[in-house]
């Protein structure tokens, strides 16, 4: 890929974590014994962001947006098929084997499924404790204590250690799974849709948990999450991806004021607010169809097919990612005029 | 009496399951109504009984479940009593259901059209033809692109969206009177989700259907629904018509609720008020409130006995013994 850079390269201060055209393909492949690749899955395509120590940055998007892939690529989870992702300084996609194992103590991801991804057949003491285990600077005595003073932390009662997971609610294993990324003392947590799967009243309980463990361990998140509300609340930036693209990145309050991607737009005008009074008179901006299958992308911008304000150069260029307020990047030729005519899908005349 | 005009008429439903570890109270004397062409809420989170109230309603409970009390008079008629030849006739002719998960709600191995032509061959007695005609004209209400193109695909070719428009256009196929929507927009993008809620309420104004919708989620309820009931534990515990339940939340649990939420239309104001504590186990239920373990206002009243609906205002009911913005105790 010869895409041009224009990520938001670390311009003030140093940043933790800096990605930097980052690209996943998935081969499709046809034929049986012979197998040949037809074509790729553009699943993450061109994408740079940095994110602060300290910081949370929010990543949302629709199903196959490819969010969860590039929180998974930024860990290494996933092999990039391209593009660099730099922890404190270190290329990633460089690094080998023992020393990436070394980093990845720094850097640990919570995942959206509290009951698939914890080990029906490991106690939760085992759960937490395992990662203490492979990294191995402890003895038995010390980690059972280190995973006890976890149980706490996250508030749960450090006697459950011997418990398995069937024996907890959702709420309760999203803990155990908070509680595993954090055994090693991590700087930076992918938090990949973690309360997604969690009801309303528990999903706040977490959210405040995420929140307090930030502020008492200086933690930085990557929080993947499609729940717009959740991520403008604790998000410092937002980043909106579209199809394999990243469209628009800011921090919170502009993205959510003033929105300047019309699928942004769209999205914020599609979620539903528990106000009937402000419903009525929401201008819905409902979008036509579905989100094109990333094997076939459209051409051009890929949201054209789909934009209300679509002119017929959207469907032959692509729009760079461009910072057209300070720190606020937008890849859309029309953002300005677009401002113009709608204006914020959040305001409500009153 | 508005009474009399009720399409709908839950009267004290109760709904067990009997399992290894005690009976499960799911619904616990659930009473609501529906007017015709009304929207109609139940909110509330996993294990409230919203789910088991709606199949309750159309007496499809699962296994080993067990209605054990109460009466769904629809249209005037017990739909309880009926036998089981009786209420086929009214399953999915004069109420119909559209589930939550498109993906699995739809039969894989047949194709739309013999899905969709399905209740009409059944109940409206339509010959083939009548049937597949009346089948494309339902796809294109639904607005599904290029309905008799595609009417003879198989549910595996349509996304998600279009999968639970498929079962919109059968849940309407015989002009149902009420259709039972049980969370379904919970599979599908926000995007998607816009798409269909915003299409459930033109037809249901195009067609004077009336819904009752089911859902964790309180803002498609502000935008849907006429009249909102609220459930913690198999009972309802708050009913209101939707802009005096949102502008005047009454009971502990929708102040929690409302409060445990953030929003996408507000800058962040301070941290969420969360409920605390996980809700009750429905074996162990009865006697005091459900609701009081995790309630800030609790007294000692809600720990001997547990509120039944009270009138606080015109069509606002709570089931609360405290006043929680006078202070005052209920009798």
């Amino acid at each position: 890929m010869s895409a041009p850079t224009n990520g938001t390269a670390a311009t003030d201060g140093e940043t933790i974590l800096d990605v930097k055209n980052l690209e996943v393909l998935f081969p499709i492949r046809r034929g049986f014994l012979i197998e040949r690749t037809t074509g790729h899955v553009r699943a993450v395509d061109n994408v740079s962001f940095n994110i602060k120590p300290g910081e949370t940055l929010g990543l949302v998007g629709e199903s196959g947006c490819g969010k969860t892939t590039t929180g998974r690529a930024v860990l290494q989870l996933q092999k990039p098929t391209g593009g660099h992702v730099y922890f404190k300084g270190q290329d990633l996609t460089t690094a080998s084997g023992d020393d990436l194992r070394h980093l990845r103590q720094k850097m640990q991801i919570v995942f959206q499924d509290p009951f698939a991804s914890l080990d029906p057949r490991m106690t939760v003491g085992s759960i937490i404790g395992e990662p203490l285990e492979i990294h191995g600077h402890m003895s038995a005595k010390e980690r059972e204590e280190k995973v006890r003073e976890l149980l706490r932390i996250v508030g749960l009662n450090p006697y459950f250690v011997n418990r398995y997971p069937h024996e907890f609610s959702g709420g309760q294993r999203q803990r155990i799974g908070v509680a595993r990324a954090l055994v090693l003392d991590p700087e930076f947590i992918v938090c990949d849709e973690p309360v997604s799967a969690l009801d309303v009243s528990i999903q706040a309980q977490l959210i405040n948990l995420l929140e307090e463990l930030q502020d008492r361990f200086g933690l930085t998140y990557l929080f993947i999450a499609h729940d717009l509300a959740v991520v403008r609340h604790i998000s410092n930036r937002v980043a909106v991806m579209y199809v394999g693209k990243m469209v628009e990145l800011a921090d919170r309050n502009s993205l959510y004021e003033m929105p300047l991607h019309p699928y942004t737009k769209a999205l914020l005008s599609a979620v539903p607010v528990p106000d009937p009074k402000i419903e009525k008179k929401r201008q819905r901006i409902i979008m036509q169809g579905d989100v094109p299958n990333p094997a076939n992308p459209p051409s051009g911008c890929r949201f054209h097919t789909r934009c209300p304000y679509a002119k017929p150069d959207c469907s032959e260029t692509e729009p760079p990612l461009e910072e057209v307020q300070p720190g606020h990047y937008v890849a859309c030729f029309y953002w300005k005029d677009i401002l113009e005519r709608a204006p914020n899908p959040l305001a409500v005349a009153s | 009496m508005r009474s009399s005009e009720a399409l709908l008429e839950i009267r004290n439903l109760r709904t067990e399951f009997p399992t290894r570890e005690g009976i499960v109270h799911a619904v616990n004397g659930v009473t609501f109504k529906v007017m015709p062409g009304e929207a109609v809420g139940l909110v509330g989170e996993s294990g409230c009984g919203k789910s088991i109230t709606a199949l309750s309603t159309i007496n499809l409970v699962p296994n080993p479940g067990r209605i054990v009390e109460g009466e769904v008079l629809f249209d005037g008629q017990d739909l309880l009593k009926l036998t089981n030849d009786q209420i086929r006739k009214i399953r999915g002719n004069d109420v119909s259901m559209i589930f939550q998960d498109p993906m699995t709600s739809l039969n894989p191995v047949l194709t739309i059209l013999q899905q969709l032509t399905e209740p009409l061959l059944l109940h409206k007695g339509m010959d083939m033809a009548a049937a597949e005609k009346r089948s494309v004209e339902l796809m294109e209400m639904v607005e599904i692109p290029a309905a008799q193109a595609r009417i003879r695909d198989y549910p595996h070719q349509f996304s998600g969206g279009m999968r639970q428009r498929v079962m919109i256009a059968m849940s309407l196929a015989c002009q149902p009177k009420l259709g039972i929507c049980d969370e379904p927009t919970t599979a599908l993008d926000v995007t998607i989700q816009a798409q269909i809620l915003d299409l459930l309420n033109r037809l249901r104004h195009d067609l004077d259907m009336a819904i009752i919708m089911i859902t964790h989620d309180l803002g498609i309820v502000a935008g849907l629904c006429d009249r909102i009931n609220v459930m913690y534990a198999g009972y309802i515990i708050e009913r209101a018509d939707a802009e005096e339940l949102f502008a005047n939340p009454q009971h502990p649990y929708t102040l929690g609720l409302l409060r445990s939420i953030p929003r996408v239309d507000q800058a962040r104001q301070t941290k969420l008020v969360p409920i605390e504590g996980f809700p009750p186990d429905l074996v162990k239920i009865g006697g005091s409130c459900p609701f009081q373990p995790r309630c800030v206002y609790a007294v000692d009243k809600c720990v001997q006995q547990n509120p039944q609906l009270m009138r606080v205002g015109e069509d606002h009911s709570v089931a609360c013994w405290v006043d929680v913005y006078g202070g005052g105790i209920r009798e």
